[in-house]
Order: C-alpha cells, then structure tokens, then sequence
C-alpha cells in the first residue's frame, strides 16, 4: 500500500501531502506518524497541506485526531500552507479544527515548533527527555 | 429528427460515476473539478462544490452501501452550472431534519457532511425511503 512519506529534521516530523489522498491513505499516515513521534521522541510535527484541493470533515476529522494523538505524546502539531479557498470552505462546511495550530506556512510552523524547542532546552528538557532511535 | 427546441436542451454534458470504493470517492471528486473548471466557476466556487461533492460521495459509500453520482452541466436562462445527483439504494434516512442537524452522526464521524453539503450549494434537495434508497441533488452556479 502507499505510503506517505515522513521526514525528520531536528526534534521535529514533516509531512508534506501531496496527493489527493483517498481515506486508506490518511489512516496509514495517522498510523505512521503516531508510531513515529513514539520512536523519534519528536516534539513537533509539521503537516504540510498547500497540495490539498479541499479539506472536507474526514480529513479534517483526521487532521484534528493527529494532532490529539501528538499532544498525548507530547508533541505539538502545526498543519501549514492552508489554501484561502480551503479555508474559506473549512468554515462554511462547519469545521473549526479548534484542536489544531495552524500557520501560513513552513517557515512559521517551525519557528512555533523551534520556539517550543528552545523552551525544553532552557528548562533543561531537552537533554534528559528519551530518544529511542530505530 | 432533430428539432430547433431539442437543440437548446439546457445539459450540455453528463457523467456517469460508480461510487464503491475510496477511491471512487477520490474520482468523484476529480471530475467534479474538471467539469467545474470548465464552465468557469472560480476558485473558492470550485473548491465549495468539490467540498460538498466529496461529504456526499462518502455518505453514499459508508451508509447506502455505495451508489452512484451524475454529474450534468446545465444552463439556466444563459447562466452555467454543475449539478450532481448522488443515489443509493440504502436503507434511507429515516428522518431528514435530524440527519441535517449539525454534529448528528451514527456513524462516528463529525455529523457535518450534510448540512456542510447543503451550505456550501446553490441548490440542495433531498428524498430518502426507507429501505429503498436516498437521492441527494445539490447545484453550483456560476457567479455572474
Ligand atoms: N446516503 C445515506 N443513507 C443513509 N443514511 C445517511 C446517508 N447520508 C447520511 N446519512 C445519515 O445522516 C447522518 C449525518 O450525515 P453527515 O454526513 O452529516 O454526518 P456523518 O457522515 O455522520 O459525519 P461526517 O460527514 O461529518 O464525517 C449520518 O450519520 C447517517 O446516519
Ligand atoms: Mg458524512
């Protein structure tokens, strides 16, 4: 089956959909990406959406499950490059996504995700938090 | 034989679409887009009626059990349009009120699909039987 591609970079996990994603593939990612954060003790996960046509309330739906799933591992989710008329569409169809961090784009949701970095290294987190590696 | 009234019969192309798989929904969603593409209809229009396409394509493959979706390309009095009639042979909705409510689900979902549908067309009508099948007809017209 198709996969969607994660990258590491630092403490954080990117994401970049580029496809029109059928639902199989969105419950492969959220999978994926759980099993991810848990081995890489990644603090932020970056999920880049400029390639999506539309956001309707499955993909919201699984968006907002990430980034639950993330938080319960302490890892923070930023969803980025939303296009206007998605979002525009988003709010007519009646989803809020109120659980996700959203930012225009990937230089922004890395800096969210640096700045909360930074944050552990200054209460000396960042060092005595466990990487498993794998 | 061909008359001068026939010649200006208002839908101007139709598509014929199985909806039984995931995938099918994705395809659903690929022609709603080119054939909304092709009338004109800008952006955010297109995006809506993609949007609202790919909520109904779904309620047809997880509760009627799958189905199928006509696409037509119609002209009102000068005016273009995609209009989409989605059809099931599912147990129907047993009340349609509720069912349009926000946040109604029985399926686990965000219970947002068909109201979201019908806010996001121009036109939206519904029939629904019990045990014999939904139809769903929505329309997006393009903005003069
Ligand atoms: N074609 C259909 N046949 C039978 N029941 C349907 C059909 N479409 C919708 N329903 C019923 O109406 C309810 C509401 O549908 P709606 O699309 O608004 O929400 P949902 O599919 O449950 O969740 P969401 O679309 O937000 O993921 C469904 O849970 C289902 O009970
Ligand atoms: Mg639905």
């Amino acid at each position: 089956m198709d996969r969607i591609p994660i990258l590491k970079l630092g403490g954080a996990l990117i994401v970049t959909i580029q496809v029109d994603m059928h639902d199989r593939l969105m419950l492969a990612l959220e999978e994926d990406l759980t099993a991810k954060i848990a081995s890489t003790g990644a603090r932020g996960v970056l999920i880049e959406i400029s390639a999506l046509e539309i956001v309707d309330s499955f993909i919201g739906r699984m968006l907002d499950n990430i980034a639950a799933i993330s938080r319960v591992l302490d890892a923070e989710t930023v969803v980025v490059g939303m296009r206007p008329a998605v979002a525009i569409t988003l709010i007519e169809l009646g989803l809020n996504l109120t659980g996700i961090k959203t930012a225009l784009n990937v230089e922004r949701g890395m800096a969210m995700i640096q700045a909360r970095l930074d944050e552990d290294d200054a209460d000396g987190l960042g060092s005595t938090r466990a990487h498993r590696e794998d | 034989m061909r008359t001068d009234s026939e010649a200006r019969v208002p839908i101007a192309k139709t598509d014929l679409l199985p909806i039984r798989s995931g995938e099918d929904v994705v395809r659903v969603r690929q022609q709603v887009r080119a054939r909304a593409i092709e009338i004109g209809l800008g952006l955010v229009d297109q995006t809506k009626i993609i949007t609202a396409a790919s909520e109904l394509a779904r309620n047809t493959l997880d509760y009627g059990g799958g189905g199928e979706v006509r696409i037509d390309l119609v002209e009102e009095g000068g005016r273009k349009g995609v209009r989409l009639t989605f059809e099931d042979q599912g147990p129907g909705i047993p009340d349609i009120a509720q069912a349009l409510t926000d946040h109604y689900t029985t399926g686990g979902g965000l219970g947002l699909g068909l109201g979201g549908a019908k806010r996001l067309s121009n036109e939206f009508h519904i029939e629904s039987t019990l045990g014999v099948g939904t139809r769903i007809t929505i329309a997006r017209w393009k903005s003069r």
